[in-house]
């Protein structure tokens, strides 16, 4: 459903609203991924599409439950994920492409 | 059948990183291993051989841990092109056999999807099985062997449990005649490999239930070993730890080894007669030898500690605390091991970068490594600072020399960070690899697996660093040999050898930074070791066993050389790549004497514009 989503561009807003991206959160924040989508920023060694494999084929996918465990002395980076049950370090500037929908403790509790 | 037993049944092992894979290995081949490189491309190639019980001749591979079959660096191309039979002078493997760890089966689930299209015969050996156990994880075995299609094993590679059962399943595998289906694989695209995703959630929680009691540990030590500030401080604990146990460990086996070879050297050149042949067995090939095998202390304690931080799982969390400090420069976080090292010495630095796995970071470490300030620029420093360097208190707790000392150690660190910052811009124009990395769980090493590992580094540096570093000592030993000093002669032998020649010849060149003829002369054999230049001085200079007699050499320089001069030699070794052996690995390791050429002209340029810099500076303050 998010793949015909990321097709028509009105849907992944409605999708993404209320999501933050995965390169914005703090130590602590948990949640969903609810986009992986590289298109955006360039600067990258790879190609955007290439980038969005790669951080797929690290478990960074749609529905995926991540928490951030710790990040980097200098600016918060990198960081460190927890991807469902492993764990994934990386840097913010390639974590910007996941957007994750952010559950407040107080979502859980209810 | 009678294929089979005309030529052994090639079995691949393929699987995530720190899955157990080179553990399975060493629990199936044992001793019965062969490490080699793959031609034309500077990974590892590990091979062995087992007889099954049916007594089929088995050959396995290790292979490159990869996610994915879409690969993203030189190591996981090998994994790809091994496993479509791709690779020159490689068959295609008879069997698949896929390693995955059983406490993290999420990511390898898709890879044996993308596995399974390859259309070879697969095993799959659920690694781990001792702490997805202890975890109470629960696992329908044959449900999930038959959605995926393939005879699933349960393993303790660490424990050798198994693996019995393993080999025959490959045996049942291969009596029952299966046959290789129709490749189909082809680079997954993302809407694919989402898909691979879903299927893979859905096999997950259909044949595995959760564990009862999940892992605790590794979020615990996490907390402490990730912290933003006790983190770094423990690392940098760690590193102090590991180079200090470089230079109190290696360094009595390394003079019992130096001593060593001379006393058998000196027993050559007893039995021998006086003469050419003598100088060549003495000179040429012991010193050689020697120079080879003085560093294997240092590779052996430096390797046992990178060996066991690897296994332990603590290397990728290293990685990430200096990634970002490292970044600043263009260095990628893993390249600070290979950079520590090469304090050391630049060799073992040189061969460790290969824990780096994207070529362009592994290049630029390689590429810097010899910069940073190696053991052996030690006694040439020490030499020239106490001739021309007065012992001088200039500050409370502060000794000129001990200040000029640790200019030279600041200088070679800049300077490495300096040409990976240029680098990275001029040559590989800014592109930023994504860094991605699993933060595996710890484990405990096995004593077993470190110390295969460890004699393998050892075997690996013996034979092939020392087919490079054996010639060219050699090349430098007839260099300053040949030709003989005519009769009558009273200058130094070494004044009338081709070294003296070439020195005689290029010391126009070398007149801009200041440096004599007799300097020139003193480089030549010093090619073989930085800290031979100690006793090419001596040689030039006519002061017998300089190395034991310091002092009167240090007093000869300083009555010949200006001030301006012994600086000026000072920057030159600070970057001059004044040691073949660090040569000698370069070739090796980037497998291309293209790259070792870009260094030897880098490092030669720096130190001539340094020399250069620094000479004319104290020229003009009146130094000259
Ligand atoms: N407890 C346990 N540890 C294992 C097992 N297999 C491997 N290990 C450990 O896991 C770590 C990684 O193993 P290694 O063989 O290097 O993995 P590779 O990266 O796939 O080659 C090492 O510390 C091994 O000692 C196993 O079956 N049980
Ligand atoms: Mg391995």
């Amino acid at each position: 459903m998010h793949d015909m989503a990321a097709e028509a561009r009105g849907g992944a807003d409605a999708v993404l609203a209320g999501s933050v991206s995965l390169s914005t959160v703090q130590p602590g924040d948990r949640g969903v991924i609810v986009e992986v989508r590289a298109d955006q920023s360039g600067g990258h060694g790879v190609d955007e599409s290439e980038l969005e494999r790669r951080l797929l084929e690290f478990g960074f996918v749609e529905g995926a439950r991540v928490e951030l465990l710790h990040q980097g002395l200098i600016k918060g980076d990198p960081i460190a994920v927890r991807v469902d049950d492993m764990r994934v370090a990386l840097r913010r500037r390639d974590a910007q492409h996941v957007w994750v929908r952010i559950e407040r403790p107080e979502d859980a509790a209810r | 059948m009678s294929e089979g037993v005309l030529r052994p049944t090639r079995v691949a092992l393929v699987g995530n990183p720190n899955t157990g894979k080179t553990a399975l290995f060493n629990a199936l081949t044992g001793s019965r291993q062969k490490v080699a490189n793959y031609a034309g491309v500077t990974v590892e190639r590990k091979e062995g051989t087992l007889t099954t019980p049916a007594g089929r001749t088995l050959s396995v591979l290790d292979l490159p841990g990869t996610y994915s079959l879409r690969a993203r660096s030189p190591d996981e191309a090998v994994t790809r092109d091994a496993v479509l039979g791709r690779l020159a002078g490689e068959h295609e493997p008879d069997v698949v056999l896929a390693v995955a760890d059983a406490t993290n089966l999420r990511l390898v689930l898709r890879l044996i999807l993308e596995l399974r299209a390859v259309g070879r015969p697969m095993v799959l050996a659920l690694n781990m099985y001792d702490i997805a156990q202890r975890q109470g994880l629960r696992i329908d075995l044959d449900g999930l062997s038959r959605e995926l299609g393939c005879p699933i094993v349960t393993t303790v590679a660490t424990r050798k449990r198994g693996i019995d059962d393993l080999t025959a399943k490959v045996d049942e595998l291969l009596a029952a005649g299966a046959l290789a289906g129709a490749n189909t694989w082809r680079e997954p695209t993302a809407a694919e490999i989402r898909g691979a995703h879903r299927e893979a959630q859905r096999i997950l929680k259909t044949y595995v239930r959760p564990p009862e009691r999940p892992d605790t540990v590794t979020g615990k030590v996490d907390a402490v070993l990730l912290h933003p500030v006790a983190g770094l401080a423990i690392l940098l604990g760690l590193l102090f730890l590991m180079f200090q146990a470089v230079f109190t460990w290696a360094g009595p086996p390394a003079d019992a080894i130096e001593a060593g070879v001379g006393w058998l050297g000196a027993q050559a050149a007893n039995l021998l007669p006086d003469g050419l042949l003598e100088s060549l067995i003495v000179d040429g090939l012991f010193a050689g030898v020697g120079s080879v095998l003085v560093f294997l202390p240092q590779i052996l304690v430096l390797f046992l500690f990178i060996i066991l931080l690897e296994d332990f799982g603590y290397m990728a969390r290293a990685a990430f605390l200096m990634d970002r400090i490292m970044g600043g420069a263009g260095l990628h976080g893993r390249a600070f091991i290979p950079l520590l090292s090469s304090f050391a010495c630049a060799i073992p630095g040189i061969m460790s970068a290969r824990v780096i796995d994207q070529k362009r970071d592994r290049m630029t470490t390689i590429l810097v490594a010899p910069l940073m300030t190696c053991s052996a620029r030690i006694p040439v420093y020490t030499l020239i600072i106490a001739a021309f360097i007065p012992d001088r208190t200039v500050g409370p707790g502060l000794n000129l020399q001990g200040l000029v000392m640790f200019g030279l150690y600041a200088a070679g660190i800049a300077s490495a960070l300096a040409v990976s910052f240029v680098i990275r811009k001029v040559f590989w124009r800014g592109a930023v690899e994504p860094f991605l990395m699993e933060l595996p769980t710890y484990k405990l090493p096995s004593a077993e697996n470190v110390l295969r590992n460890l004699l393998q580094r050892a075997q690996i540096f013996l034979s092939r660093a020392g087919r490079i570093i054996l010639p060219l000592m050699v090349l430098v030993w007839v260099l300053s040999t040949f030709p003989a000093p005519p009769a009558g002669a009273i200058g130094p032998a070494i004044d009338y050898s081709f070294a003296g020649m070439i020195g005689h010849a290029i010391q126009p060149l070398f007149a801009p930074i200041g440096f004599n003829w007799q300097m020139v002369v003193a480089l030549i054999p010093g090619f073989a070791a930085r800290e031979v230049a100690v006793a090419a001085l001596g040689t030039v200079y006519a002061i017998g066993d300089a190395e034991a007699n310091v002092g009167a050499l240090g007093a000869r320089l300083a009555e010949s050389w200006s001030l301006a001069t012994g600086l000026s030699f000072l920057a030159w070794y600070i970057f001059a790549p004044q040691c073949v052996a660090t040569l000698g690995v370069v070739k090796r390791e980037t497998n291309s004497w293209g790259w070792m050429g870009v260094m030897f002209l880098y490092m030669v340029t720096l130190a001539y514009l340094a020399s250069f810099l620094v000479y004319h500076t104290a020229v003009a303050l009146g130094a000259g």
